[in-house]
């Protein structure tokens, strides 16, 4: 066994073990936190695959930004975790019954599965050698080229989940004072001041 | 030797445990958010394997984009659960049923 082997089913039981976790914790702060563990060891394992530009995404992409935004948003919400848990016993048998099921059906499926011989002779793009490109350089080599037009509608997709996501968490308070540039704009010093002749004596009545 | 099975097996045992956590969790929507998250791992770790295996670039590329898509979904749906949250004060997902769909 050599020490990629060895790493591959370190990899693999952290992973696995993460992600029941994630499932079944009590705490949703520590489902966040054990989430973060699965997306670090699928890194690793992206790293054994000689995928290192993925690996450095996932890091980046998943743990920097979605992991955060799903802890920010299980510590913003002030809800009754505890109560959402106790149903979790219930549901148990049903969730065993459905993951046993599916489980033995990819097993069949596995069990009879065989490469096509034609597989490799029906590649898109074939990895460049590593000593010519690497990695990075010839994902950016078809990226840029033969998938530019699917890179730019992922582009637009972040842009619409953006907008989409400021717009439905937007709101106006009512009893907040807000800055209003055009009516200050709009001032004129005519209307603001008003100069009255007041006669001695007497006052403005 | 590790070979592609290996990583199959892994990411099916994922998916599977994606599965398992949306019906473990059925009232809380954040767990449930989470385990859709595992499930779109699991098969970008299908796609890298695959990739690495035949030596095709290409399932690479896919990786990335169901990585958009995947953290696209994940703002959406925190952004609607947030607002959700706001209105009726509850995450529960057995009363989100104001549309009577």
């Amino acid at each position: 066994m050599g020490i990629t082997d060895i790493t591959f089913y370190a990899l693999a039981i952290t992973l696995l073990s993460a992600g029941f976790l994630v499932t079944v914790s009590r705490n949703p702060v520590h489902s966040v936190l054990w989430l973060i563990l699965c997306f670090l060891s699928a890194a690793g394992f992206f790293i054994l695959l000689g995928a290192e530009f993925i690996a450095m995404l996932l890091i980046i992409v998943y743990v920097g930004a979605v992991a955060v935004l799903f802890l920010f948003v299980v510590m913003m919400l002030d809800v009754d975790f505890a109560a959402l848990k106790g149903e979790m016993a219930r549901y148990f048998p049903i969730a065993s019954i459905i993951g046993i099921v599916l489980l033995m059906q990819m097993a069949l499926l596995f069990g009879s599965w065989q490469e096509a011989e034609s597989a490799r002779s029906l590649r898109q793009a074939p990895t460049p050698d590593i000593a010519e490109m690497h990695n990075t350089k010839a994902l950016g080599m078809i990226i840029y080229d033969q998938y530019f037009l699917l890179f730019q509608v992922s582009g637009l997709i972040l842009l619409v989940a953006m907008i989409g996501a400021i717009v439905l968490t937007l709101r106006h308070r009512k009893n907040v004072k807000r800055q209003d540039v055009v009516a200050q704009m709009q001032r004129d010093p005519a209307k603001a001041m008003e100069l009255k002749d007041v006669k001695s004596g007497q006052g403005l009545g | 030797m590790v070979g592609l099975e290996h990583y199959l097996t892994v990411a099916t045992a994922l998916f599977v445990i994606g599965i398992f956590g949306i019906f473990l969790n059925r009232k809380n929507i954040i767990i449930i958010l989470m385990s859709i998250e595992l499930m779109l791992l699991s098969v970008n770790i299908n796609l890298i394997a695959f990739s690495s295996f035949l030596d095709d670039l290409v399932g690479q590329v896919f990786t990335m984009f169901v990585l958009t898509v995947a953290a696209a979904e994940a703002a959406i749906g925190l952004a609607i659960l947030v607002c959700f949250f706001r209105n009726r004060g509850t995450i529960a997902v057995e009363d989100v049923n104001v549309m009577k769909g």
